[in-house]
């Protein structure tokens, strides 16, 4: 499903607690130009709902999460 | 409701280390989700913003005390970041706003100075009432 997608830039937040890797998916968002697609590796389960849930509030594009071997691959691009 | 106008405030009494933690992580989340953020700071919270009082500071809720050394062991041990380092982000990259009660200022003999550099003003309780009203409050 992912595989054509190009990342722009990728964050490991593996090992980092709720709500670090959120936090992290947003910075990197604000950082990127409009366009871009970032992704955020978490290993906390709450990322799941919460990375989402946090891409469809700030009204960005989920391109989708990928299980990697113990942890979630998470991809938004930025459309704003 | 108008969703940029959705509102979400912690008073923060306690001062112990777990309590800390829970309510700046509900305002960082809450600060993510885009809501107009208050952390309203008054008595054994306050006394915890004093400068340089996060690093020192070990208390923990009496009714889990025996949770209190293991508690503090783990999270030194899986790096969970102090919480002081986590409430600077959340004020970063969301609106989030922390306050200090004027009265328990008096009472503890507490100056703006004397209070770590993210407390951004002093309020009272009616105006802190007043800015929070029609938004969600915890008191923890």
């Amino acid at each position: 499903m992912m595989q054509n997608i190009t990342i722009t830039k990728e964050s490991d937040a593996r090992g980092s607690f709720c709500p670090g890797p959120l936090m992290e998916l947003i910075r990197q968002v604000r950082l990127a130009q409009v366009g871009d697609v970032i992704a955020v590796i978490s290993s906390d389960d709450g990322s799941k709902k919460d990375i989402p849930a946090w891409i469809a509030k700030a009204k960005q594009e989920f391109l989708g999460m990928e299980e990697i071997g113990g942890a979630t691959r998470f991809i938004c691009r930025k459309i704003k | 409701m108008d969703e940029h106008s959705e509102k979400f405030s912690i008073v923060l009494f306690s001062g112990t280390v777990d309590k800390i933690m829970a309510a700046v992580t509900m305002a960082t989340g809450a600060a993510a989700m885009e809501k107009d953020t208050t952390i309203f700071l008054t008595f054994w919270g306050l006394v915890g913003f004093r400068k340089g009082d996060w690093q020192k500071n070990r208390r923990f809720s009496k009714d889990f005390e025996d949770y209190a050394e293991p508690a503090f062991e783990m999270m030194q041990a899986r790096k969970v970041p102090p919480w002081m380092e986590t409430l600077k982000s959340a004020i970063e990259l969301g609106n989030l706003k922390v306050k200090a009660c004027g009265m328990t200022m008096d009472l503890f003999n507490i100056r703006l100075e004397d209070l770590e550099p993210v407390v951004s003003e002093v309020t009272g309780v009616a105006s802190f009432i007043e800015e929070a009203e029609g938004g969600q409050i915890l008191f923890v």
